[in-house]
């Protein structure tokens, strides 16, 4: 028998998440999408909230929740800020490498910091010259002495200009075929982050390059083994990287719902409601339907990665799904509107905007039919 | 140690309210999917405790009565810091005014045993009688203050606080154990955080019924109700637009007019 009810333990983290939310993130909106700046006190409060901390194992001093908890965080942040939800799923990609791969030195070096919100973290694979496709890396590194030397340039790194600790993706210098995952840490000579994207939505949340020259970082910052960095950094994204999109993807999904049904019940014309007419009522079926089944896709995936099992495919397919769905939400939301759904005064038009973003974090959405037509004919 | 008793109330979540409805023959209310969340104003009395445990060697009580579905409210004060949970629950308690329900729950305190200070939220946010915690307080034959808005002084028998009236506050020096009902000007109740609900895992819930309090049913639930509502109603809310002309001065002055005969100024 299957049971798709969430416990009762998980409905008090639903019920934390989204009082943090409405209380802490709401009143910040504005101000993150008025300055398109990462608000300090977001961050401050995320940390305060424990929210960096969600799948950090207790011992170092994470509360060990997995990611069935982690995506209901998601989803109710994502609700009332895509931006800020990004970022904090962007901080869990950074940390996951470390926590799967790192030694036992590397685990009590950062994970205590990240969970605390002190240190705050990202991943470094995307490049000019290939995201989807990370054999493209350009970025590379050469052993010298007790110590390795990077040199190249990452782009469209999501938390690039507040992390203190990147996990970097590198190739080898020497060996095209060999690639590495290094601890990067903010401050270290011939590391620098250096310009700054201004994307069309997600303003909140900071986008940018980084450029590594001659920087050289000690041996004990390799992650796993060396050549071997190419399964750390796409285990990373294929779970958590693509679980992190599913849970932003759901709550703005939510919110268009939402802010939707509360403008067709307010919105008169012809002398009633708009959620009387028929035309719009198929609009809000069709976002409730979308909305339904990619919860169901996203958390199935969501538990059986507690369960140690495997999900990148099935996280593929809710990444695919959830992320589709919620752009289409976002245009409904907005035709609903009407004129309204022009107005930067309606949430709506912040919405149209994010989920614009909400497609190629993580992998495109033809990235995700690759994979899900390899896992099909594999 | 200082012993605080916390009653807490699960109701209809009031940001729904509009889902509510009446139903026209019985005069109760249809509920229907509405999730049951804790008090508005309970979360506060939580909060007053939480501040007390704080500063003080304190423990804290949380006590219900309702369905078995209200054990979710007792969880989440269990979460917010509370050291126990009590959750009377039983179908003969069921259709209590607040009469029977303050009876019930003083029973609760009483098989508790001892306590020091018993808060509860001013009123609840479905029926509004402000009547539980006085009558609490009456059942336990122990001093009263209600709308208390600030705790002053907490040390030694005699505490000190600040009770809201209409127009005004009214300081009073009461002796413990005592019932206080407090307002949302009280505090700012703290949000659940994740650690307090996995440290909650630890702490059970207790169910007691009619037979562990040891009350005869015609003393409980709609049996033990003196009170019963005869009606009830929903206030229709309805938009009306009016263009007022004429010079400006001439159009300020309608306005005034037509707000001060709305009751607005």
């Amino acid at each position: 028998m299957i049971d798709f009810t969430f416990t009762e333990e998980q409905e008090l983290f639903r019920k934390a998440a989204r009082e943090f939310a409405e209380s802490k993130i709401a009143p910040k909106v504005s101000e993150m999408e008025e300055t398109a700046k990462v608000v300090d006190e977001v961050v401050k409060a995320l940390g305060e909230a424990e929210m960096m901390a969600l799948t950090i194992p207790e011992e170092y001093g994470g509360l060990g929740l997995g990611y069935v908890a982690r995506l209901i965080a998601l989803e109710e942040i994502s609700r009332v800020s895509v931006a800020t939800a990004m970022m904090l799923q962007i901080f869990a990609l950074g940390t996951e490498p470390i926590i799967r791969f790192g030694n036992q030195e590397q685990k009590q070096k950062y994970l205590p910091g990240l969970a605390k919100g002190e240190r705050l973290a990202t991943i470094a694979v995307t490049e000019p010259t290939g995201g989807s496709d990370p054999k493209g890396c350009r970025t590379s590194y050469k052993k010298d002495d007790d110590s390795y030397i990077l040199n190249g340039r990452k782009c469209f790194i999501t938390n690039s200009h507040i992390a203190d600790t990147i996990t970097v993706f590198a190739v080898d210098e020497e060996n095209p075929e060999a690639f590495s995952t290094f601890v990067v840490e903010k401050g270290t000579d011939g590391f620098k982050p250096t310009h700054e994207e201004h994307k069309v939505g997600m303003r909140g949340c900071n986008t940018g390059e980084l450029v590594f020259k001659k920087c050289r970082i000690p041996a004990e910052n390799l992650l796993g083994e060396e050549g071997k960095g190419l399964r750390i950094a796409m285990s990373a994204i294929g779970d958590v990287g693509r679980g992190g999109m599913v849970g932003c993807a759901l709550g703005l999904h939510t919110a268009c719902l939402e802010a939707s049904v509360k403008f067709a019940n307010e919105r008169i014309l012809y002398g009633k409601p708009i959620s009387k007419l028929q035309t719009i009522q198929n609009k809000l079926a069709d976002m409730k339907i979308d909305l339904e089944a990619g919860r169901l896709l996203g958390f199935r995936a969501a538990s059986m990665q507690d369960k140690g099992e495997r999900a990148s495919n099935e996280f593929a397919v809710a990444k695919y799904f959830t992320t589709e769905a919620a752009q289409r939400a976002a245009k409904t939301a907005v035709d609903i509107h009407g004129g309204y759904g022009c107005m930067e005064e309606y949430p709506v038009t912040r919405y149209l905007r994010d989920s614009a973003v909400l497609g190629p974090s993580a992998g495109t959405s033809d990235i995700m039919k690759v994979i899900i037509a390899r896992w099909v004919l594999s | 140690m200082l012993k605080i008793v916390v009653c807490v109330k699960a109701v209809p979540d009031p940001k729904q309210e509009r889902k509510i409805r009446i139903n026209p023959v019985t005069k109760t209310l249809i509920r229907g999917d509405i999730p049951l969340v804790l008090n508005p104003l309970d979360k506060n009395a939580m909060e007053a405790a939480l501040q007390l445990k704080e500063q003080l060697d304190a423990q804290i009580v949380v006590l219900s009565m309702g369905p078995p579905s209200a054990g979710n409210i007792v969880k989440e004060c269990l979460a917010l810091g509370a050291d126990q949970g009590f959750l009377l629950s039983d179908l003969a308690f069921s259709g209590a005014d607040a009469y029977a329900t303050a009876y019930t729950l003083a029973k609760g305190i009483e098989k508790i045993g001892s306590y020091h200070v018993i808060f509860c939220g001013m009123a609840s946010s479905d029926s509004s009688t402000e009547w539980v915690g006085p009558e609490i307080g009456a059942f336990l034959k122990i001093p009263i203050v209600t709308r208390v808005k600030e705790i002053i002084e907490t040390e030694g028998e005699w505490w000190k606080v600040k009770a809201s009236l209409d127009n005004g506050f009214r300081v009073v020096q009461v002796k413990i154990p005592a019932v206080l009902t407090v307002t949302r000007e009280l505090n700012n109740p703290r949000t659940l955080s994740f650690s307090g609900i996995i440290e909650a895992r630890k702490r059970e819930i207790t169910h007691w019924g009619i037979n562990e309090l040891c009350v005869s049913d015609d003393s409980v639930g709609l049996k033990g109700s003196p009170t019963i509502v005869s009606n009830m109603a929903s206030i229709e809310l309805k938009r009306e637009v009016e263009i007022i002309t004429g010079t400006r001065e001439e159009k300020a002055e309608q306005l005034i007019q037509k707000l001060v005969e709305a009751g607005v100024i």
